[in-house]
């Protein structure tokens, strides 16, 4: 299978005052493969999802999207847009759903530029046009193919918020994937889970990257998930690239072994340890 | 349960109320009889009644978290045997005497249904059975308030009088529905909107004296204005955060006001604009001696002239608008922008990364409520033939902010209880009119404390699976 | 330039009054993130409070005036403090954690509640006082212009740079003023460590209250005249003196209220007196959109 480069981060560098969370990294991200970012807390992982998805203006770097919607730079431009043109889309560290509003609603809402459309910017929908209703009964479809692939249809009408905490992360991966994006990128997705849904995320995120087809950006500290999906993982550590492979590659690089278990222990690390960075358990 | 304790809380809210009472209330400024400046008379008593009254009513409010019912109904007893015969001889105000009734009422029922309450659990349960009485109400009584509105004009029991207060109410609950759109759906706290309603009346006013269109041709006119200022007003401002948006729409609302006050040669200044056309039915003038050429509306039906013929023909104006207000936001509701609306309330970087564009989508929403302010404007300007810049001032603003917060951000049923409790009501108890504003303030914190989705607050899902299923298998 | 010298007179005095509002709207800003809305109401009952006290010392027949300045001063500042405590005790305490509007609503009617009641119990009609402090310096007589200085205007100033030396101190070196800055940075954190989150709360309430007190005192003796609805248009003001400083920054209230006194002032003079406000309006709307963060204001990162 040749690669395709979906996503070409170059150069991209980002200060808060004094503080450079992220330095002059570079890596790229292919088109159908999951792309994982580890590395320690205070790395600089969520910032350069942040600069990805236009929350932070990032002063030195450049962004290239090159997917199926085209190309774009994406450092030149508004958050919105970039999820919008570009077909970026993400999820959050700490969930970010609409709580009080129901499971499905935050599935249409993700449709939002596509149904804003079809009602005509509004016009057509307040009069009920055939071509509008013919669209958001599309868009139901669509919500309802992902509330059956996560087993969420009974709970389709309840509020976001009441629903457990894993079931929310899902729904949130869902609520991005309704954008139909280029790019998926999913900031710590199994944070909180449990093993048996931390498996289940497993699954869907293979199911999204092969049968979907696009390109998963992964921000995770679970080496489970890591280790066990990942086609190339990339590891920061204060703000700089040290490492950029694939799985096998990066558990034997020493300088990530270092950076996860500091510099002096780097001798002695311990067995179990050891064994556990092999065998992609958590760290 | 901690006598102790209990006393020493409610003897420190005491001390406070003291400290509160005693410049304000114990003291009042007076006008010197007979000479210049001002001196002070003592209001001791009052004082005292004040710490007693905090006294009591703190330990009453701690009691009430206990899980027995019969302390706080022995205290509520104790305040209305003991309490108000003193109350009736001391107190300036008789609204205190009525306060601390209603405060036992309250009181006691409230320590009664605690008591049959199995569960025994507020708070959510609680705000549910809230919200599924707003929804029972809002499904059932809709169609039945609706109607009751429709012939109110007839209904024997209808005077002049009430007729004039159903209008001022139905101005009320249009003008809460409009913000409604702003403040419930998109979550935007506007503290101008008068500016709005201002906006829409001066455009009727002038359009029609200058130009002398009639109300139909203006009321579109100033329905555009205003959308327009909002716009204009909006688009630099609405990428701010919630807060300072709010007090920038406060200062958009006093510009507008110090403006039309001060350019005399286009608004009238303090004068305002007077005798501005009134509306006719179909191009049939209300009035007793027509114009030559022109047919009259009791002439039309051939029926004696009525000065109420009016009265009546205004109210139904104001009922249309405000339900074709209320429709329009129904469906709006529904459609993409609308759920955009109430998803940017929520969350809007959550929106940002799903390609909203926040910047318009809020833009939308204040446009539109700013349109149905102008209607309502234009309406006002009609109805009262006299504007001038005292009517707009921030204190409209507030009111109608607190029709929304009372009733419930984004519900259309609470708008309308909230603006029936909050302009009918005191309009009948005119020896309280002086009390209304401090109510609202206390009503507005008291709602944000107790209540934040407001007194009768139910979200009906914009769509549901189950109605969806239907329509797509 | 005597006219421009006495507007800079009269700009500097109406700075420092805006600017002793302004830190209160600041400090609370920077401790719980909230516009405290009725803090102009807390500011008008200082002034109310501050004549009261006048008229009282008055009747009792002490007129020694350095006496009976102080004795006003302290008067009214405690019986505001205990405003400003109860208000934050009632209105905003049981807020923590709402949602995000919920404070400023419930500011706004606490604010319609204060004026409300101040007109209740104290009358609507405008409360003159005759003049406590009077004479001052005059200069620069030439071209038929009297520069004139107030001992009034110099009282108001002196009083303000020793609060706020004497602020600055607190703020910065004592027990109560680090437990401030570190609710500042992070209320859980804080909390943690052992700090009363709520005590630091309500003591930043009590202390924007004594500096209203006292800039509402500063005002009774400066016009002579206050009525009930006075802290409205100053709340406004000094909330955008604070904006104008940089919000959360006390010597940026300061610069804040200095400069919208000095426009206030050269504006009545120069432009309008009717438009006055509107250019405060403005500045407020132009500051807000261009630069949020104003003059000495730390940039807030938004946290995803």
């Amino acid at each position: 299978m040749t690669r395709t480069p979906l996503l070409q981060v170059e150069h991209l560098t980002m200060r808060f005052g004094g503080l450079i969370a992220v330095n002059d990294i570079s890596f790229t991200a292919y088109d159908r493969e999951i792309t994982a970012i580890i590395g320690p807390n205070g790395a600089g992982k969520t910032t350069v999802f942040n600069c990805l998805t236009g929350f932070y203006n990032a002063p030195v770097g450049r962004l290239r999207l090159t997917g199926a919607r085209g190309e774009f730079l994406l450092e030149r431009m508004d958050g919105f847009r970039i999820a919008q043109k570009g077909g970026v889309a993400r999820t959050f560290q700490n969930i970010r759903l609409f709580p009080q509003m129901t499971v499905l609603e935050n599935l249409i809402i993700a449709q939002h530029n596509t149904l804003m459309r079809a009602s005509g910017y509004t016009a057509a929908g307040l009069f009920g046009l055939k071509s509008y209703r013919d669209a958001e009964r599309e868009a139901v479809e669509l919500a309802r193919s992902w509330l059956d692939r996560l087993g969420l249809t009974a709970q389709a009408d309840w509020e976001a918020g009441n629903l457990p905490y894993g079931s929310q992360r899902r729904l949130e991966i869902a609520r991005a994937m309704c954008t139909k994006p280029v790019l998926l990128c999913l900031d710590e997705p199994a944070a909180g889970l449990n093993p048996r849904e931390s498996g289940e995320l497993r699954e869907l995120l293979t199911e999204i990257r092969d049968r979907r087809r696009i390109g998963v950006l992964l921000i995770e500290h679970d080496m489970s998930v890591v280790m066990g999906i990942s086609d190339h993982i990339v590891v920061l550590d204060y703000g700089r690239l040290i490492a950029d492979g694939t799985p096998a590659e990066v558990r034997s690089d020493p300088a990530v072994i270092r950076a996860y278990l500091g510099e002096e222990d780097t001798d002695q690390i311990p067995p179990e340890v050891a064994r556990n960075l092999r065998q992609g358990g958590r760290v | 349960m901690d006598v102790r304790a209990l006393l020493k809380d409610a003897g420190l809210a005491a001390f406070v109320a003291f400290m509160l009472a005693l410049p304000m209330i114990g003291f009042q400024t007076v006008d010197f009889s007979g000479g210049v400046g001002i001196t002070v008379v003592t209001r001791f008593g009052d004082v005292a009644i004040s710490v007693v009254l905090v006294f009591v009513g703190r330990l009453a409010l701690s009691l009430l978290q206990y899980p027995s019912w019969r302390p706080p109904l022995l205290m509520a007893s104790v305040v209305v045997v003991v309490g108000l015969p003193l109350l009736k001889t001391q107190a300036h105000y008789p609204v205190i005497t009525w306060l601390a009734v209603i405060a036992s009422a309250v009181i006691a029922v409230r320590s009664a249904w605690l008591h049959f309450d199995v569960s025994g659990v507020v708070g959510r349960d609680e705000n549910n059975r809230m919200g599924d009485a707003a929804a029972f109400i809002g499904r059932w009584f809709g169609p039945v308030f609706v109607l009751f509105a429709v012939i109110f004009p007839f209904l024997p029991t209808t005077s002049r009088y009430l007729l004039d207060l159903g209008i001022l109410v139905l101005t009320y609950v249009m003008l809460g529905w409009g913000l409604n759109v702003v403040v419930g759906l998109a979550g935007l706290l506007d503290l101008g909107y008068v500016a709005f309603y201002a906006v829409g009346a001066y455009s009727y006013a002038i359009i029609a004296r200058d130009f002398g269109l009639t109300f139909w041709a203006c009321l579109p006119l100033a329905g555009l204005f205003a959308a327009f200022f909002g716009v204009i007003l909006g688009f630099p401002v609405l990428r701010l955060r919630g807060d300072y948006l709010a007090i920038v729409t406060l200062g958009f609302g006093e510009i507008i006001r110090i403006v039309l006050l001060n350019w005399a040669s286009f608004s009238g200044g303090p004068n305002g604009i007077s005798s501005i056309p009134r509306p006719s039915f179909l191009g049939m003038p209300f009035h007793p001696n027509p114009p030559e050429g022109v047919t009259s509306f009791h002439q039309f039906f051939n029926i004696d002239f009525s000065a109420e013929h009016r009265i009546v023909f205004l109210y139904y104006l104001i009922l249309i608008l405000a339900l074709v207000t209320n429709s329009f936001t129904l469906r709006i509701r529904k459609l993409p922008i609308g759920r955009a609306w109430e998803a940017l309330r929520e969350d809007e970087i959550a929106c940002r990364a799903l390609g909203i564009n926040p910047t318009n989508t809020k833009l939308t929403a204040f446009a539109i409520g700013a349109m149905f302010a102008g209607f309502a404007g234009a309406f006002f300007a009609t109805r009262q033939g006299f504007i001038s810049p005292e009517s707009f001032s921030f204190i409209e603003s507030a009111v109608i902010l607190a029709i929304v917060v009372l009733g419930g951000m984004g519900s259309q049923i609470g708008v309308v209880l909230a603006a029936v409790l909050l302009i009918g009501v005191p309009e009948f108890f005119r020896e309280l009119a002086q009390f209304r504003m401090l109510a609202f303030g206390a009503a507005m914190v008291g709602i944000m404390i107790w209540r934040p989705r407001g007194l009768l607050a139910h979200r009906d899902p914009s769509i549901r699976l189950s109605d969806a299923a239907g329509a797509g298998r | 330039m005597e006219y421009f010298l006495q507007q800079l007179i009269n700009g500097v005095t109406l700075g420092a009054i805006y600017g002793l509002i302004a830190i209160g709207y600041t400090m609370v800003y920077g401790i719980i993130g909230m516009i405290n809305f009725a803090h102009g109401e807390v500011y008008m009952i200082g002034a109310f409070i501050s004549i009261i006290t006048f008229i009282v010392l008055g009747l009792i027949g002490i007129t020694f005036i350095p006496l009976a300045l102080m004795v006003v001063l302290l008067s009214a500042m405690v019986f505001t403090a205990a405003y400003g405590w109860t208000i934050e005790r009632v209105a905003y305490g049981p807020l923590r954690g709402s949602f995000r509007l919920a404070p400023l609503i419930s500011a706004i009617g606490m604010s319609l509640f204060l004026q409300n009641y101040v007109q209740l119990v104290q009358g609507a009609r405008v409360k003159p006082m005759q003049p406590v402090i009077t004479g001052g310096f005059e200069f620069f007589q030439g071209s038929g212009f009297t520069v004139r200085l107030s001992y009034i205007q110099i009282i108001i100033v002196v009083l303000t740079i020793a609060l706020m030396v004497g602020f600055t101190f607190l703020i910065q070196r004592t027990a109560l003023g680090r437990a401030q800055r570190a609710c500042e940075q992070d209320m859980g954190m804080a909390a943690l460590v052992g700090i009363d989150v709520n005590r630091t709360i309500s003591l930043t309430f009590v202390m924007g209250a004594m500096l209203a007190a006292v800039a509402g005192m500063m005002v009774t003796l400066y016009y002579g005249v206050i009525d009930f609805f006075i802290g409205f248009l100053a709340g406004v003001k000094a909330f955008t003196a604070a904006v104008l400083g940089g919000i959360g920054s006390l010597p940026g209230a300061m610069l804040g209220g200095l400069l919208i006194g000095l426009i206030e002032a050269f504006w009545s003079a120069y432009f309008s007196v009717e438009y006055k406000d509107v250019a405060v309006f403005v500045i407020l709307v132009l500051t807000l959109i261009f630069k949020p963060t104003g003059l000495l204001g730390k940039p807030d990162i938004e946290k995803v």
